[in-house]
């Protein structure tokens, strides 16, 4: 993108002033760089949301931001139901929840290396990823929807976990505005079967190591230091969120229609907060959360069954699980009052400051841990939710790498094989469900992510504290 | 693959460019070809190779909605929860278009990894790029498909 379109309010923050039928402006945070290597579709998306009923403040665009559906990949959003806010099909995404949860192994990267193969290859006989792929659990349609009301709570209850995991999953593990009754019967079909697998695409297992800290006191709260080893797991909601989203791309457009609400991207299609179309589909997305939280429990502790199997003395303990394609209902400050708006996230992790109570206590002095997913070759980050955060962006923060390159012409550049060998020379072991998979994954076909965290560091968005490499990742 | 080449239109399937996705796109004589072709394309992303699937299986196939571009994305999304549901993936297809509603068939089988191969879970169709139109007298489906 052309960045003289933008008005620069700091080193990390452009502006596309408020203009035509823009209720608010926009913001992009990114560095000079990520801003011009943005696609334009950004700053149109972008703008296209500003134009929606009820947003609030401005609509904006984390560093990794990217052409999405309706929203921009990397969109963030708030909108106030009592000033006719809407929720929209495009602020969450098909992958509803999607996210990433972090376990630390209390072992260092030497003791874990002459046991890596063995654990990976055990790791990827456990865990189903790939297209295709079904779970050890057969759920009824009655029996799924315990597991959409109750999330990661259902999971434990069932033995996959402890209770005391809940206190380290965004919302405890479950949110309270889900009713499975706003779940299509297809949607619940296709996911009896997808409880507790991977997925594909971006999803990933992988393990890591704790290559540099840069804020000592959050990775001590945190319980990691240099050298340890971590488990991070990247997957969503699986079936049941992408068919939520597709039943109400429809339902909500009509609604758009029946509300003369102007749609200006078919995906951006969205309906007042306060409508029943609106209260239907935030109570799906629930249900989607739900689903995502507990399938990411019953992975975890797949993963943890295996660690403690495989590598004597070592452990699996959650250290957080966060999702980032979400709308959740949240209390922000707007000009010094509090206000209860239906936050937007897509393709953007919530990142809680210090001192909130929705945070364990553990955390509650250094605030929220946010993973950030870069790719199998180059390295993954974690950061911590800031003030600053809350007051810029409603306590959001980048969620990833972003591709730079499409699938197509990473497959056309590289074969499955190819990628694997040349991760292994570079000391990373690659399984792959898909050959296909792992050529469209090569770490070349995405975006600098350090530059990225760079970005969101410097903004204010979020703090560094450590930089993860990785040693063995496993691809649906 | 399918031949790529968008120079000059023949009725083919087709996979194309998205920077985080991928698009499928169906070229046909009528409406109702390019939404077979359509459908040849998504089945050639979840398999690796969409000849090797064998007519086995048939399923009727209902589907409507306020236009034809998105009858286009309502029938590849019914013929991915289908897919995903049964554990079915389909290589042919037929399809009556009337406004827009769809009444077909899809044939295929059970999926089988050493048969089939693995390709990539579609999770949906959208309406990102997605247009059903005529051009140089034939028709042309497409959407990009969230993977």
């Amino acid at each position: 993108m052309d960045s003289s379109r933008f008005k620069r309010v700091s080193e990390c923050v452009w502006q596309i002033p408020q203009s035509g039928e823009m209720r608010v402006p926009a913001l992009i945070f990114a560095d000079a760089t990520l801003l011009t290597e943005m696609d334009d579709k950004v700053y149109t998306q972008l703008t296209n949301v500003a134009c929606l009923p009820g947003i609030v403040k401005a609509a904006m665009a984390m560093p990794d931001a990217h052409w999405g559906y309706g929203f921009p990949i990397g969109g963030v959003a708030a909108f106030d139901p009592d000033r006719g806010g809407v929720i929209s099909v495009g602020g969450v995404g098909y992958d509803i929840s999607c996210g990433v949860r972090c376990h630390r192994l209390h072992i260092k990267k030497q003791k874990l290396l002459p046991k890596l193969q063995e654990l990976i290859d055990e790791l990827f006989r456990s865990i189903p990823a790939g297209v295709g792929s079904t779970g050890k659990i057969k759920l009824t349609v009655s029996k799924l929807d315990d597991v959409l009301r109750y999330g990661a709570l259902w999971a434990i209850e069932k033995g996959y976990g402890h209770h005391d995991d809940l206190e380290f999953i965004e919302e405890h593990g479950r949110v309270k505005d889900a009713d499975p009754s706003k779940v299509s019967a297809t949607a619940k079909e296709r996911q009896k079967k997808q409880i507790g697998t991977l997925g594909s695409g971006n999803h990933y297992l992988e393990i890591q190591f704790v290559e540099e800290v840069f804020d000592r006191e959050a990775a001590s709260a945190f319980g990691i230091e240099k050298d340890d080893v971590v488990i991070s797991i990247h997957c969503g909601s699986r079936a049941l969120g992408h068919q939520i989203g597709t039943d109400y791309l429809q339902i909500l457009g009509a609604a758009a229609q029946k509300y003369n609400i102007p749609i200006r991207e078919r995906e951006l299609v969205c309906a007042p907060i306060k409508s029943p179309e609106g209260r239907d589909y935030f109570k799906a997305v629930g249900c989607g959360i739900n689903c995502a939280l507990a399938n990411r429990q019953v992975l975890g502790h797949l993963t943890s069954q295996v660690v403690k199997k495989i590598v004597p003395g070592a452990s699996c303990q959650l250290i957080y699980d966060v999702s980032h394609n979400t709308c959740k209902l949240e209390k922000h400050l707007v000009n010094d009052k509090m206000h209860k708006l239906y936050v937007h996230r897509k393709g953007a992790t919530r990142a809680f400051g210090p001192g909130h109570k929705e945070l364990p206590k553990a955390y509650r002095k250094v605030g929220q841990p946010i993973f950030i997913g870069g790719t199998m070759g180059t390295c993954s980050f974690i950061l911590t939710g800031t003030k600053t955060g809350e007051e810029l962006a409603w306590s959001s923060a980048c969620h990833g790498a972003g591709r730079s390159m499409s699938r197509r012409a990473a497959i056309k550049k590289w074969k499955g094989k190819s990628v694997i060998n040349s991760l292994r020379n570079r000391g990373i072991i690659l399984k792959a469900a898909s050959m296909r998979g792992a050529a469209e994954e090569a770490p070349e076909a995405y975006k600098d992510v350090e530059r990225v965290v760079e970005a969101t560091h410097r903004s204010g968005l979020a703090q560094k504290v450590a930089r993860l490499k990785p040693l063995a990742v496993i691809k649906g | 693959m399918g031949p790529q080449n968008m120079e000059k239109l023949t009725p083919e399937w087709q996979t194309f460019d998205h920077i985080a996705d991928i698009g499928i796109r169906g070229i046909g004589q009528s409406v109702e070809e390019a939404f077979e072709n359509g459908a040849r394309a998504l089945f050639s992303l979840i398999v690796e190779d969409i000849s090797a699937i064998a007519i086995k299986e048939k399923r009727e196939i209902n589907c409507s909605s306020y236009d034809l571009t998105g009858l286009f994305v309502a029938w590849i999304n019914t013929l991915i929860a289908i897919s995903d549901i049964e554990g079915l993936v389909f290589g042919d297809f037929r399809v009556c278009i009337n406004d827009a509603s769809l009444f077909g068939n899809a044939f295929g089988e059970t999926w089988s990894l050493e048969k089939h191969g693995r390709g990539i879970e579609v999770k949906g169709a959208t309406f990102s790029e997605a247009v059903v139109k005529k051009e140089d007298g034939l028709w042309i489906a497409q959407c990009i498909v969230d993977v």
